[in-house]
This record gives structure tokens, C-alpha cells and sequence, in this order.
């Protein structure tokens, strides 16, 4: 029995230890107690939003203790979360040995499908590398941080890495770059590539870090079909005019429902345009959160479709989201930008992948009620690279070769960064066999010259997704409101500490 | 003295083996424990993806915002004693069921293949199972397709945003992963139990659920105590089946996230210091957990000492 007595006492112990400490917290966080308050409070986050934005820092770029090795000189590494990069590789760079990397293109040149060797090599006989990660719980930056981290003291040097729009600016201010400048591409190279993807690719000084070959404005996909059977006809014009903003788009909500269809698929799939429009970043001067009215507004209007049952309750990647899209979905459309529409909604809608059917054709697309952009891929040249010629060839030839970028938009769809070869495709007659005949690189070439960057933060991706997942517990009705964004401030802070709910 | 060199001692052999296991104890797993206790004092974490902030000593800063009201620390040892207890009650009564069976001496039956066959959960990987029934689960998964076609309704139930829906899921995954282990430890203990006494009750005319609950539980107690521990630490440390089901536990609310969900949630900004208070706070409820079954095994022998020794 005296053990007995002996746990029980040191665990009791353990317990008033635990509750002392409970005690001296709430002593703490009393000093302040005016200031705290559930939920959202108007005032504090209006007084934090006008403080100014946060003004990210470059950091020192990182030095190297060790050279790269012979081998590591014959080799150039690539880091990468998916195929679409290698694939445009493969297709489209000239210095590309396929030969060699036994690489097979599809006998009607379409995507996907390929066969391509073990090794794979350029034209000089530089073997290509690959070093591919998923994306899926930020393993694809894990792998990178831990990398690069390691960079200066490995002879096996990164060459290039890929950054997605949401957290290129953790990277372009990190220490891992190389300039562009540097790596040997000009300011007249790049001239015609789209100013905002430059303004994306540069870092907090204005130096230009990375470039991309794509442009991704953002478009609303909707289906011919269901636009025939709802407003008489499926011209992208008069449906434009149908959705033209925030409200008409809400009443064709209610017109799609009355007829049982479903304006949009899910909770999130509008938030894209709602956050590309705000009039503050997410991030004031002080390190505090700052929510924007438009935020507050796609909170609302999401609200309002759950409760009317103008969307399907799905959230974004889902699987259910994924069926939507094919042609047993009743949803009208989805905001979708250049990527999506030949990388996603073109596999989604058809029945057998790669095969024309279901609703290949069945698509269209318009402007929608507000411009935005979503996504895109930049190319960094690493801090340490030890193939500085052969990266600045790849990004001269992937980014800045008129005549390469109009191949990959023949080829793949893909909205590529040439102002003047866009505009070219706008006035000619190209047109989307997927979207039914339809030139929708005249309607890109009229949204990419609106996209605006210049509220997109370090912090944007994190905050972005604990947003959308506190918020949906409020669009099912699991909480109310100011417990949502309770548990928005408390997963923001839980990612990034050195970040303060406004007024605390 | 003399006599004592004498007597060649083999004592130290017994030492020398057992080294390796104290260099690999210390190496991986006495240092990483100190360094957690030690990293709990700092603020250590990376700012905007790539600044590295501090180590600067903080004292017990890290503890005090864990205990804070704002974090509701209890809410999710709430949970994970929730979702425990709803893995753990089906478990501990099915595996008394057919260890109860199995062993039965009149029913005879042949147990090989049904051991092998309740423990397959068990070998397939937590994170899978938990891939498995989220797609069975999901809106336009079987479960669903089955119901709607049964019931005629036109919304699917969407499990994982209902509380209990959703915990429920993960209290079947962990039942079906574990009752198969627990299945087989309880036979072996009843295995254990002399027949003779069986025999004697029968005779007697004691009915079965007499000798289960007059004989089987009695003699079996420190297993099922045994079970019930060690199943409490690792449902302390329950992690992988959540977090799948729950995608990282912020779901309806945070009411499936467990203490070692949150503490997963820390890795994002590197926050070595959040995260060692956190470890440390689940060490020190693991170690009273721990002390509980060292107590509980060490009762079964003693009990003919003590009674030598007197009772204090």
C-alpha cells in the first residue's frame, strides 16, 4: 500500500504543479485583459489594418563553405512536388537529350502517358535529376528547408528549385537564391514576360529572383449544358453578362438551385477571388492579422449559398469536389485559372481519363464577377548552384522564347508569360477543343494585365488555409461565428508565433 | 578480504552486456529527453518561413501559454481520453468475448486461423487504415452510396462534420486495430488459469457466466489492469488515425485533435519551445501512467512477503 500512497501523492503533485502554473498564466494575461475579446472585434482589426503593411526583409544570402563536387558539376538537381515542370522540360527545352533519357512522346502528341528512361540527360550529356516530393502537408517544403539548409557544406549542390505563388515570397527572401541577374538573364530578356509575375518573382528589395513561364489569371469554368437549360443559351458573352458581379452572380445562384443545379461545388471555391481583391494584406507593420472587409464579405456569401443550398458542401481537392466536375456533377462552374483548366478540369470532366468523352466539350468559360489570379510556378536558381550556365539557359529558353512558350500553349493550353505572343493568340482563331471552340486565351489576355500582387505576403499561404478550414465550421453551423474566428487567430498564431491577433 | 579476491567474480560479465543497451539508451534516448526539458525554457522558432528567432530564455513562458485559458490544453486531453474510451470499451468487451470463447474448454474450438485473422488489422499501417475509411466515409463513398440507395435521401451523412460521427470513426478504426492484440494477451492469461478450478465449479453446478465472472475475471485482473494501461498510454499518444480522419484536427471545432495533434501543430513554425513544454507536460502524465503499471505488476508476487513482514 505504501507504493500506492507514494504514486499517489507524486501524481498529485504533478497535478498542483500544473494548476500553480494555470494560475500564474492567468495572472498574465489579466494585465492586458481590456484588450481581449471573442471572436472578431470591427475596431481592432480596422485600427490594425490602417498601421500599415508588414515589409518582408531579404535576407543575407547564404555562404558556401564546400564547392560542389565533379559529379555534383555533371549533374544538375532539380527540386519539384509534381510533373508538370518536367514534362515542359522534356517537350519544349531544345538542349533536352530525348534520345537519351529514352523519352517517348504520344503518338497524337498529346499529354500524359509517356515513357521516359532511369536517367535523363541534356544534349552535353549533364545528367537531369529530379528530386520530387508532394505537396501534401508541406512535405514538398520540409524536404526543401531541410536541403537547403544543408546546402553550404554539401558537395552535391541543389541547381534549381520550384516555388508556387502562395509561398514563393518565403523563399525569395530567404537566403537560398541566386539572382537572376546573376545566374545571367537580362532585364531585356525578360521584357515581355507579365509585370506581376515579375513583381511575384522578386524579392523585398525589387532584385528579380525567379521567373516563370506561365501567366495565371483566373476565369469561371461553367458547363454549356446546364447554362442552356437555366438562362437559353451558353454564349460565353451573354453569360459573362448573367455574372457580371457580386450580385447578379448571387441571383443566378438562386435561378441554378430553383432548377436543381448548384452554383459552385464547395465552401472555398470562390475564396480565390474574394482574397486576390483586398484592399489590405493579411499582415500589418506591427505583425498583426489583419482581416479584410472582402474576406468578411466571401465569409457572408459562402454562408449564405451553405444555408440556401447553392453549393454541394464540398471543400477544394476533395474527392466529391474532383466528381463535381465530371458528368454526373450538377454544379454550373468553378473558378479555375490557366493551369486548371487543362491540368484539372480537363481530366476531371472526362468519364475515362484521356479520352474525349463525358463533358470534353462541354465547357466554357467567361471573366466572371471579379479578376483574379491563382497559383503559378516560379523557377529558382539556388544559392550555391554550381550550373549556372545551363539553369540560365533553361529559364532563357522556358521563360523568355517567344517562339518555345506559343509551342507549349499549341501543345498543353497553358496561358504562357509572353505579353505580345498572348495577344497575338487573342485576335487569331485559336481555340480550346475542350471548351467547345472557344478562344480562351482572349479572355486570359484581357484578365492577366489586372492581376495585382501587390497585397500578396509572406504569410498569405499558411493563413489562407487556417482561414478556410476555422471558417467552414461556421458555413456547417458546427459554431458561430466569433468561435470560428476564435480558432482562425488561435491556428494562425499556432503556425506563425511571432503573429498577434489586432489589439491584444 | 583475502577470501573475497579469491572467488573469481562473474558479476562484471553481466555488466559489460548490458552496456550496449545503456549507450544506446543514453544516446537516443536519455540526451533527446534532457534537450526536451531544456528547449522548454526558450523561445526557438523560425519567423516567415526562413528567420531563425532566438533560442532566448524565456523560464516558463512556453508553460504558462500552454495552461492559458486561450489554448485549452484540457480540451484536448479531453478529447484524447475521449476517443480512448470510445476505442477502448468495445475493445476490452469483444476481446473478453472471444478470449472467453476461444478458451472455453467445453466449446473446443480450433483458434489458429481466427487469431491470425483479428490480428491482421493490427499489421497494416495506422495511416492507411485511416486513408481506408476516410474514403469509405467520405460523401460519395460506399458507406454513403449504400445508405442513400437504401434510405432514398438525396444528402449524403457527412461524418466527418459531426462530432460524434466523426470521433466515432476513429474509435472503430482503433477498436478493429487493437482488439485482435488484447484478444490474444487475455486468452494467454486465461490460458494460464489452473482448469482443475473450472473443473471443481462445474462440478459444483456453477453455470458459466458463474466461473467467468467468479473465476476468469478474478484470476485474470492484472492483465486486464495491465491492458488498460499500457492501451491508456498509447491512447495518449494517439495520433496518426486523427489526423487523417480529422485532416490535422481542425474539424468541427477541434473536437477530435489530441495532445499530440497539437503538438504536431507546432512543427509548422519549428517552435522547438512550445513543443518541448508540450513533451514534457505528456512525458510527466505518461510517467504517472507508467508508475501506475510498475505498481500494478509488481503487486502479484509481493503479497506472500508482506504478509511475512507485517502490514504497516
Amino acid at each position: 500500500m505504501t507504493k500506492l500512497k507514494r504514486v499517489l501523492a507524486g501524481s498529485l503533485a504533478v497535478l498542483m504543479a500544473g494548476s500553480a502554473l494555470a494560475a500564474c498564466s492567468k495572472k498574465d494575461s489579466g494585465g492586458n485583459g481590456d484588450t481581449s475579446y471573442k471572436g472578431f472585434n470591427e475596431e481592432a482589426n480596422k485600427k490594425a489594418a490602417e498601421a500599415g503593411a508588414f515589409k518582408p526583409t531579404k535576407a543575407e544570402t547564404q555562404k558556401q563553405n564546400t564547392e560542389g563536387s565533379e559529379e555534383s558539376k555533371k549533374q544538375i538537381r532539380i527540386y519539384t512536388w509534381n510533373e508538370e515542370f518536367k514534362e515542359r522540360l522534356r517537350c519544349y527545352y531544345p538542349e533536352y537529350d530525348k534520345e537519351a533519357s529514352e523519352f517517348e512522346v504520344n503518338e497524337d502528341g498529346s499529354q500524359g502517358a509517356r515513357k521516359v528512361g532511369e536517367h535523363e540527360y541534356l544534349k552535353d550529356g549533364t545528367e537531369i535529376v529530379w528530386v520530387t516530393t508532394p505537396n501534401t502537408d508541406n512535405q514538398y517544403q520540409n524536404k526543401l528547408d531541410e536541403d537547403l539548409k544543408n546546402q553550404a557544406d554539401s558537395d552535391m549542390k541543389i541547381d534549381m528549385f520550384l516555388v508556387e505563388a502562395d509561398y514563393a515570397m518565403k523563399y525569395l527572401n530567404g537566403p537560398y537564391t541566386m539572382s537572376v541577374a546573376e545566374v545571367g538573364l537580362t532585364d531585356s530578356d525578360t521584357a515581355d514576360q507579365y509585370e506581376y509575375t515579375k513583381v511575384a518573382g522578386s524579392d523585398a528589395n525589387g532584385t528579380l529572383q525567379a521567373v516563370s513561364w506561365q501567366a495565371t489569371p483566373g476565369l469561371f469554368a461553367y458547363r454549356r449544358d446546364i447554362a442552356k437549360d437555366v438562362f437559353g443559351t451558353d454564349d460565353p458573352e451573354k453569360i459573362q453578362a448573367e455574372l457580371a458581379d457580386w450580385d447578379k452572380f448571387n441571383a443566378a445562384a438562386a435561378k441554378l438551385k430553383e432548377a436543381g443545379y448548384f452554383m459552385l461545388s464547395g465552401y472555398d471555391d470562390s475564396y480565390r477571388v474574394f482574397s486576390n481583391n483586398v484592399t489590405y494584406p493579411w499582415v500589418n507593420a506591427n505583425s498583426e492579422i489583419v482581416i479584410d472587409d472582402n474576406l468578411l464579405k466571401w465569409v457572408d456569401q459562402t454562408k449564405e449559398f451553405t444555408d440556401k443550398g447553392y453549393n454541394n458542401k464540398t471543400s477544394l481537392w476533395a474527392p466529391e469536389w474532383n466528381a463535381d466536375q465530371g458528368s454526373k456533377g450538377k454544379v454550373f462552374g468553378f473558378f479555375y485559372s490557366t493551369w486548371g483548366i487543362d491540368f484539372t478540369l480537363a481530366g476531371n470532366a472526362e468519364d475515362n481519363k484521356g479520352q474525349k468523352d463525358g463533358l470534353y466539350g462541354k465547357y466554357a468559360v467567361c471573366a466572371g464577377p471579379q479578376a483574379y489570379f491563382w497559383g503559378g510556378t516560379w523557377m529558382v536558381a539556388s544559392a550555391g548552384c554550381d550550373n549556372k550556365d545551363k539553369v540560365a539557359d533553361i529559364m532563357k529558353q522556358l521563360t523568355c522564347n517567344k517562339d518555345i512558350l506559343l509551342d507549349i500553349t499549341k501543345g498543353t493550353q497553358d496561358y504562357t508569360n509572353t505579353k505580345s505572343g498572348m495577344e497575338e493568340y487573342a485576335s487569331t482563331d485559336f481555340k480550346s477543343e475542350f471548351l467547345g471552340g472557344q478562344n480562351h486565351i482572349a479572355l486570359f489576355a484581357e484578365a492577366a494585365p489586372k492581376i495585382d500582387f501587390s497585397k500578396v505576403g509572406p504569410y498569405d499561404q499558411g493563413l489562407n488555409e487556417s482561414f478556410q478550414s476555422a471558417m467552414k465550421d461556421y458555413f456547417t453551423g458546427k459554431v458561430d461565428k466569433d468561435t470560428a474566428f476564435d480558432n482562425f487567430y488561435k491556428s494562425a498564431i499556432e503556425k506563425y508565433p511571432e503573429l498577434k491577433k489586432p489589439g491584444k | 578480504m583475502m577470501v573475497k579476491r579469491k572467488s573469481i567474480s562473474y558479476a562484471k560479465w553481466g555488466y559489460i552486456f548490458i552496456i550496449p543497451f545503456f549507450v544506446v539508451f543514453i544516446i537516443f534516448n536519455l540526451v533527446p529527453l534532457v534537450s526536451t526539458f531544456y528547449n522548454s525554457f526558450f523561445e526557438n522558432y523560425i519567423a516567415q518561413g526562413y528567420m531563425q528567432i532566438g533560442p532566448n530564455w524565456v523560464g516558463m513562458d512556453n508553460y504558462s501559454t500552454l495552461f492559458s485559458p486561450d489554448t485549452e490544453l484540457s480540451k484536448y486531453l479531453g478529447n484524447t481520453f475521449v476517443l480512448w474510451l470510445l476505442g477502448f470499451i468495445p475493445q476490452i468487451f469483444f476481446s473478453l468475448l472471444f478470449a472467453s470463447w476461444f478458451t472455453d474448454l467445453r466449446l473446443k474450438l480450433k483458434t489458429g486461423a481466427y487469431k491470425v485473422i483479428f490480428y491482421l488489422p493490427n499489421v497494416i499501417m495506422a495511416a492507411a487504415m485511416g486513408m481506408l475509411f476516410f474514403t469509405l466515409f467520405s460523401p460519395n463513398g460506399p458507406i454513403n452510396d449504400i445508405y442513400m440507395k437504401i434510405t432514398g435521401a438525396a444528402e449524403p451523412i457527412r461524418y466527418f462534420d459531426n462530432v460524434w460521427t466523426q470521433r466515432s470513426v476513429i474509435a472503430i478504426i482503433n477498436f478493429l486495430m487493437w482488439y485482435g492484440n488484447t484478444t490474444i494477451m487475455l486468452m494467454a492469461a486465461i490460458n494460464g488459469i489452473d482448469t482443475s478450478l473450472y473443473e471443481s465449479a462445474q462440478i459444483d453446478g456453477a453455470n458459466p457466466t458463474q466461473t467467468f465472472w467468479k473465476i476468469t475475471i478474478p484470476l485474470i485482473r492484472p492483465i486486464l489492469l495491465y491492458v488498460l494501461i499500457t492501451s491508456l498510454i498509447g491512447g495518449l499518444q494517439m495520433y496518426d488515425v486523427p489526423q487523417i480522419i480529422t485532416k490535422n484536427g481542425e474539424n468541427v471545432n477541434r473536437t477530435s485533435m489530441t495532445l499530440v495533434m497539437y503538438l504536431q501543430k507546432h512543427l509548422f513554425s519549428k517552435n522547438y519551445g512550445m513543443a518541448g513544454a508540450l513533451s514534457v507536460i505528456l512525458f510527466i502524465i505518461a510517467g504517472v501512467l507508467s508508475m501506475l503499471v510498475f505498481f500494478f505488476v509488481q503487486e502479484r508476487d509481493p503479497k506472500a512477503k508482506k504478509k511475512k513482514g507485517g502490514n504497516k
